[in-house]
């Protein structure tokens, strides 16, 4: 067997690998060696990309086309987004790439062919500088190699959208350092999904997490098409502080003609938490390895698998909002004597 | 229907009548305690904490000895910068209490470097100051002991007169009930000796943590803090043992439930060996174990352990048979101990700087310095002291009863102490010039008159609070001790509204989500009342009720923070409980189904 020049598995990849593999799939790599269940699956390193733009670029200019650009004009930028995605979605791939990809999904699949979430996984995004968060493309439900090809094409084609190029020259970011891994993930069949934060987002509390939930895939959450149960949880004692169940009225999940169909849920389960308190626990435990794993608070998305039951974590990433404020955030009061700290009772000076 | 009317202020004192038909026993109460018309200026609140039932004309010394130290504490000893002491009126024999902030900055200035000196110096000797003030208790208690029943023979005995002693015996009258009065007062500076000082170590703590993870629970916090030996514990533990003792040496059938503690004293004595060896481990945990009230210790009807072992016996059935049922007993003080090191080492670790974590462990170290103190002097001050007091007078009430005074001993209550201190006189007169006292002429009427203003009072609510809001309660002793803080009186405000909404919310104390039947308990004398299974709704969760949290399910009380002992005690029974609610006894009602959810602080009313 050919060793994979163009695909790493999560198994062999950690945060120090983004350059080649992309945020997010460094993430999920070193989550993966943090002990911590993620869906399997491998990445489309950015080799494959920077070849096939390569290749592109010999035919014509592209990365001239966009730094040439005026951040301001809008009209010029979306005629030359669509010239450059088309070119992109229609050259042909590289033969050892395309074999190299129908291999690692056969891979996966052992036996029936699964259904994966193609992402793209930017060298830029999840930097944890710049919450570049969902500028790029997430493909749910992709079967078959052919679609998963077809939406590897597709993510390296968001990189050109409107909204990244406009992103890209505002910020001043040269298209010789933009590059794209493609992350190809087994979809989990969830029952429960959501996202957890492990410090509080309305105080920054470090001592809480923040767990928000519904029913069926994390896309109905994530897209706010429903309103999430949210629970509050201290992080050190588990108790939980804040129990907000909603009235889920849909749920997102696999169509069996491919992709995701929104359903209605059970009027049963709509005012049902979409955890128990022991899913709640073991989402808290998690989150507090994750976070330890990397130092510093998180921002998590999660799914629980319906048929296994078990918590699979989607993406980790860390938390910016606060992290920025912490940096602006005053120095504590140093005192020369330890017993001066009673006067901040005392002193009537609070 | 009348939501849009909600008050949105307090009444004014004065506005507050006396019940009618109470209005001489009212006046019992010292002049300096009744409200005037200058007090209208002054923000108010019921004391229902500390005196949550109508006081009796002599219960009142515990208010005046105890704001008495109180506030000499704060503004002449420690000199707190921000306030001075607390002052105290009676209506309807309800205690009101309200503080005086000090809020000119030059004058905190001035304080401030008084406290200092004194303050400072108290947190840094702690320990030894702490040790001299148990070896003070301690004495104190003995005195009290050695004060002897009072007595007055037909003729001074001989050896007195041979002795030349010079004094006769109704002078020894006057000497021990102004003993024990002076006692009374003593005892109450060496509580709060510390007690401020130890509460604003742990508040700064407290204050710290809430800084700095502002969604962390108070529970969180005092479990970081408090101490698993405190000498209030002990009583507990001791029927804890005894129990166990019972079931080892096979005699814990005597405990059966409703049967009399003599029956079960005299079955245990008739019960040979085994019940001998039983009985002695008893008086072993009696002295001075058991010298604990069924209540706070500041009314003369919370009687102590020993003057009434129904309680413990009530609990020792139930304690035996969860021995018999293999359950250990144990506090596992090791477990709680590690499970606290570990709790504070992990807060730790989240905090965000160097230098947050060095003034965590400087604030930390502090609290488990002063905590010894605020948890254990309970027992040597309202408990064991306070029985002495009462029981002392009470045997002064037993010598006016034999005279004729009134009818009963426990009628003594029914005087203030300078009543009391006239009617000994009266007695001490009459024994010198042999004829009659005139006391049994003149009390039985006006003692009839003042126990049935105490029933009356007791069928009134009384407000929350009275007199103008403050902006802000910065006062440190209001919030530390009580908890008020200006939330909470916003809390009062909409209760005293009469929403409809059907929720009560005060203090998550202790975590867990209970349905349960609301028991409604007063007074000590109504927590027989609670079934196995109830959840125990009351003015005030008191920690010597201890034994009865292995029969409920939930606890919600009107005052008292997440630090309350009871707090503390629900968390060690891992029973949900809410405190501080405001309103809880009057909203819910008897019987009635609730759900109460410690982890939020909220009781539903379910129908």
């Amino acid at each position: 067997m050919i060793v994979a020049q163009y695909i790493s598995w999560f198994r062999d990849i950690g945060l120090d690998d983004r350059p080649k593999v992309g945020g997010k799939g460094g993430s999920l790599g070193e989550l993966h060696r943090a002990g911590i269940n993620v869906p399997p699956g491998f990445v489309v390193r950015t080799e494959a990309f920077e070849g096939f733009i390569d290749a592109l670029e010999r035919r014509s200019p592209l990365r001239a086309r966009i730094e040439g650009l005026a951040a301001d004009d809008l009209e010029e930028m979306g005629a030359v987004s669509r010239e450059l995605r088309t070119r992109i979605e229609d050259a042909p791939l590289p033969a050892d790439l395309l074999q190299e990809i129908r291999d690692a999904y056969d891979r996966l699949s052992g036996g029936s062919p699964p259904a994966v979430a193609v992402r793209s996984s930017a060298t830029t995004e999840d930097a944890a500088d710049a919450s570049f968060a969902g500028l790029q493309d997430t493909y749910l439900w992709v079967t078959q190699a052919d679609s998963v090809i077809r939406k590897i094409r597709s993510c390296w084609a968001s990189l050109y959208s409107l909204e990244s190029l406009s992103y890209r020259l505002r910020h001043g970011i040269a298209e010789s350092t933009v590059a794209m891994a493609v992350v190809v993930q087994t979809m989990v069949d969830a029952r429960t999904a959501g996202v957890m934060f492990t410090r509080s987002p309305i105080s920054g509390d470090r001592s809480v997490i923040a767990i928000e939930g519904a029913w069926g895939l994390g896309s109905a959450l994530v897209g706010g098409e429903v309103t999430p149960d949210r629970w509050v949880v201290a992080k050190i004692t588990g108790e939980i502080s804040v129990r907000d169940i909603s009235d889920k009225a849909i749920r997102h999940a696999q169509s069996p003609v491919g992709g995701v169909e929104e359903l209605p849920v059970e009027e049963s389960l709509r005012r049902e938490p979409c955890l128990s308190d022991q899913e709640l626990d073991s989402l808290r435990a998690i989150g507090r390895q994750v976070e330890r794993h990397y130092g510093r608070p998180q921002d998590i998305e999660w799914a629980i698998d319906r048929h296994t039951q078990r918590i699979l974590l989607l993406q980790s990433r860390p938390e910016t909002v606060w992290s920025n404020k912490d940096d602006q955030k005053a120095e504590v009061t140093r005192v020369t004597d330890p017993l001066l700290h009673v006067m901040s009772i005392f002193g009537g000076r609070r | 229907m009348n939501a849009q009317l909600k008050p949105r202020e307090f009444p004014l004192p004065s506005s507050v009548k006396v019940i009618p038909g109470t209005e001489r026993a009212q006046a019992a109460y010292p002049y300096h305690i009744q409200f005037s018309k200058a007090d209208d200026e002054k923000f108010w609140f019921y004391n229902s904490m500390h005196f949550p039932e109508p006081m009796s004309a002599f219960d009142m010394v515990t208010a005046e000895a105890a704001y008495c130290a109180l506030g000499a504490a704060n503004t002449r000893v420690h000199c707190l910068p921000t306030t001075l002491g607390i002052d105290h009126r009676i209506i309807n024999g309800r205690v009101y209490i309200g503080g005086n902030a000090v809020t000119d900055p030059k004058e905190i200035a001035r304080r401030t470097a008084e406290f200092q000196k004194r303050a400072f110096y108290y947190y840094e000797n702690w320990e030894s100051l702490y040790a001299q003030w148990k070896q003070k208790m301690l004495k104190l208690i003995e005195d009290a002991k050695a004060m002897p029943d009072p007595a007055l023979p037909e003729f001074e005995p001989l050896e007195h007169v041979h002795a030349g002693r010079g004094i006769a015996s109704n002078h020894d009258l006057l000497v021990t009930y102004q003993k024990a009065i002076e006692g009374y007062f003593r005892m109450w500076h060496h509580h709060f000796e510390f007690l401020l000082l130890g509460y604003g170590a742990y508040l700064t703590f407290f204050a710290f943590c809430k800084k700095a993870f502002p969604e962390i629970t108070d529970q969180t916090i005092a479990r970081m803090v408090a101490g698993m030996d405190a000498e209030i514990f002990r009583p507990d533990d001791e029927l804890r043992r005894l129990a166990r003792c019972a079931v080892e040496l096979e005699v814990d059938a005597h405990f059966l439930e409703r049967s009399s503690v003599d029956d079960i004293m005299r079955s245990l004595r008739a019960s040979g060996e085994p019940g001998r060896r039983w009985l002695e481990e008893l008086q072993t945990s009696r002295e001075p174990w058991f010298n604990i009230n069924v209540g706070d210790g500041f009314y003369h009807y919370h009687r102590s352990w020993n003057d009434d072992l129904s309680m413990p016996f009530a609990a020792l059935s139930g304690y035996a048979r969860s021995v018999r049922a293999g359950e250990s007993l144990d506090r596992e003080v090791e477990r709680l101990r590690d499970e606290r090191s570990q709790l504070i080492a992990d807060y730790r670790e989240l905090l965000a700087s160097d230098e947050e974590r060095a003034a965590y462990d400087q604030m930390i170290a502090l609290a488990h310095r002063v905590f010894p103190y605020v948890e254990g002097h309970k027992f040597y001050c309202e408990h064991w002291y306070t029985n002495l007091f009462f029981n002392k007078i009470r045997s002064f009430g037993a010598m006016l009863a034999a005279h004729g005074f009134f009818a009963n001993a426990e009628d003594v209550f029914h005087l203030t102490h300078y009543e009391l201190e006239a009617a000994i006189i009266d007695l001490m007169n009459s024994w010198s010039s042999g004829s009659d006292p005139r006391g049994p002429g003149y009390w039985p009427p006006i003692l009839a008159e003042r126990k049935a203003a105490i029933i009356e009072w007791a069928r009134h609510e009384t407000p929350p609070a009275l007199g103008p809001i403050p902006d802000v309660i910065d006062d440190p002793a209001i919030v530390m001790l009580w908890g008020i803080t200006r939330e909470s009186l916003d809390n009062w405000l909409s209760a005293g509204a009469g929403t409809d909404s059907n929720e009560v919310r005060g203090f998550a104390a202790s975590s867990g989500v209970v349905e349960g039947i609301a028991r409604i308990v007063k007074s000590v004398e109504e927590l027989s009342r609670l079934q196995q299974g109830d959840i125990l709704v009351c003015r005030v969760t008191n920690p010597t009720w201890t034994p009865i949290f292995q029969k409920i399910r939930a606890a919600v009380s009107d005052i008292g923070g997440s630090m309350s002992h009871a707090a503390i005690v629900a968390r060690e029974y891992g029973l949900p409980a809410v405190v501080g609610t405001g309103n809880a006894t009057s909203k819910i009602k008897d019987g009635q189904r609730i759900r109460v959810d410690g982890g939020r602080g909220i009781v539903t009313l379910l129908h």
